[in-house]
């Protein structure tokens, strides 16, 4: 169980440390000012929930991992994130786009497991959902925007939506460790998070005056096990400096 | 009131160190060098972003990440503000970034030094929102009241930033050999480029004593500089680190330290476009500009739309 535990842990980080390194790459080359300290405050919460949760997932495995080690030294195979967090950030309609995707489920499935038996999960989960809600609320506030704004950012906006929804199955798909945690009743089912992400999603769209992209099959293989091209570049970046270093303090 | 008189009555206040306030009379100097001050300073806050900005998806822990991550979210916030307390002067904050895309406008040469480690995170923090601070502590006490309490509320930050450059300096310094190399090699290159930021020295310096009779500038550029140096010189000496100036010195006479001249060849080179980063900070923000335009175009545009909905 622990290794499940483990598992379901370091992927909602890995989800959370991904795309906020993603986010973090806008500073100082955003659209306008005020987006330069919007992202960043979102990146600031979403590493911040990453680093809690990489925490908890170390306290689980007692294998005396800390946050950085696990951060830092497992290599890209070993990252549990979905292919979504890891696409790069495109135009302002894509990383959008990519927001709004997750943060609308983030707010439902970090809500639901707020109601888990394990406590510091749980705990971390209410914590992470109130500061998801504010990111929902800023991503969906420019769908609406860049959707309904010109003809160029409603186009931007659609083929950001067109590209990325081959990515949404995944958010569904249930790991073999989520389904061992949901039969232990670690966690509670998570099987209505696809209807309310789709429900709110259409709607934002609708009133985004955007089309509803046509719903992909899942891939062929499990959920989380296998990365695009871009995550091994971006977390060499990531972890060049602390690996040129191994032991040193900073 | 003829304008003599009005000038009069300003200057007294100013002397009696009375606050101007934006609705105030001021004469158009006065307002004219206020703009280009605090234009100058919010420029300087955002091409700021640049260098520190792009080791943040480097930093070495999650817990340096998140602080420089914060530490350059601040210096937006203060660019912001600082715009802000420009148009409280009757300028166009469209206006005064056009004109530092233009290339028209100055910003902080030290921002056209590369950020080559990990340690110039450090050290950036330590010398240059140390000298931040000491220039800023000074303007907190500018005659012009937006700009004096836009000062006030950013110093706070700034001295929270000097506090994390200086801890971040102090870790390396006590780290391995590579890591106190690695410190000692930023120390030694962002040394003098820091010196610089506090401007030409008096003599030499056009805009002074019109700043300092109207209150903004209650100190000298060399003044800023020494109170700096003697500020840094124990914080150097604390953590092992040498700063690169053979001419270093105490004088116990004036209880100051003696540093060495500054190279005013490299400040005047810098300052006029030709340092190692102008080209690349500069490009940075007008490809950040062009890349968002369609962006506020359809903020525009989607907001006109809420307004005639609501109108109908
Ligand atoms: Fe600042
Ligand atoms: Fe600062």
């Amino acid at each position: 169980m622990n290794a499940d535990l483990f598992n379901f842990v370091a992927g909602l980080a890995d989800d959370r440390l991904v795309l906020g390194h993603r986010l973090s790459e806008w500073c100082g080359h955003a659209p306008i000012l005020e987006e330069d300290i919007a992202l960043a405050n979102i990146a600031l919460d979403l590493i911040g929930q990453a680093q809690n949760f990489l925490k908890l997932a170390g306290d689980i495995e007692g294998a005396g991992r800390n946050e950085d080690q696990l951060a830092y030294f497992r290599d890209p195979a070993q990252f549990l994130n979905l292919q979504l967090v890891e696409q790069p950030n495109g135009d302002f309609a894509f990383t959008i786009a990519r927001q709004a995707i997750f943060d609308c489920w983030s707010v439902y499935l970090l809500e639901a497991l707020s109601s888990s038996s394990h406590q510091e999960l749980a705990a971390l989960c209410v914590r992470a959902a109130k500061e998801d809600r504010y990111h929902w609320k800023h991503s969906s506030t420019w769908v609406q925007r860049l959707g309904d704004g010109t003809a160029e950012s409603h186009q931007r906006m659609q083929s950001a939506f067109d590209a990325l929804w081959s990515f949404t199955p995944e958010l569904f798909q249930a790991t073999a460790a989520q389904q061992k945690l949901v039969a232990a009743g670690l966690i509670p089912n998570l099987s209505s998070l696809e209807s309310q992400w789709r429900k709110a999603m259409n709607e934002l769209l609708e009133m985004a005056t955007l089309k509803v992209p046509t719903v992909g099959a899942a891939a062929g293989r499990p959920a989380r096990s296998q990365h695009t091209a871009h995550l091994a570049p971006m977390l060499s970046e990531m972890q060049g400096l602390a690996r040129a270093f191994p032991g040193a303090a900073w | 009131m003829d304008e003599t008189a009005q000038i009069e009555n300003f200057e007294r206040r100013i002397a009696a160190g009375e606050s101007i306030e934006p609705k105030d009379w001021m004469p158009e100097r006065f307002r004219k060098q206020l703009t280009r001050m605090i234009s100058q300073h919010a420029h300087s806050e955002i091409v700021g972003m640049l260098p520190e900005g792009a080791w943040i998806t480097r930093a070495p822990t999650l817990r340096r990440k998140i602080t420089l991550l914060a530490k350059v979210q601040d210096e937006g916030g203060h660019g912001l503000y600082l715009y802000c307390a420009a148009e409280t002067l009757g300028a166009d904050r469209s206006e005064l970034i056009d004109q530092l895309l233009a290339g028209k406008a100055k910003y902080s040469s030290i921002f056209n030094y590369p950020t080559l480690s990990w340690a110039d995170i450090g050290v950036i923090g330590w010398f240059v929102d140390g000298a931040a601070i000491v220039n800023q502590t000074m303007l907190a006490k500018a005659s012009y009241g937006p700009y004096s309490r836009a000062m006030i509320r950013i110093c706070k930050e700034e001295n929270f930033h000097k506090k994390q450059g200086f801890e971040i300096v102090a870790t390396l310094a006590a780290g391995t050999p590579a890591q106190h190399a690695m410190v000692q090699d930023a120390v030694n290159r962002w040394w003098w480029p820091s010196l610089m930021m506090f401007g030409p020295h008096d003599a030499d310096s056009p805009n002074s004593a019109e700043l300092k009779r109207w209150g903004i500038k209650r100190r000298s550029n060399d003044e800023l500089r020494q109170r700096f140096v003697d500020m840094t010189v124990p914080q150097a000496q604390a953590v092992n680190l040498t700063l690169p100036d053979p001419e270093l010195r105490y004088n116990a006479a004036t209880d100051q330290w003696h540093f060495g001249e500054i190279n005013w060849e490299e400040f005047h080179r810098v300052i006029n476009g030709d340092g190692p980063c102008n080209k690349e900070r500069l490009q940075a923000r007008r490809d950040a500009h062009e890349n968002g335009r369609w962006v506020r175009e359809a903020a525009e545009a989607y907001a006109a739309k809420q307004q005639r909905m609501q109108a109908a």
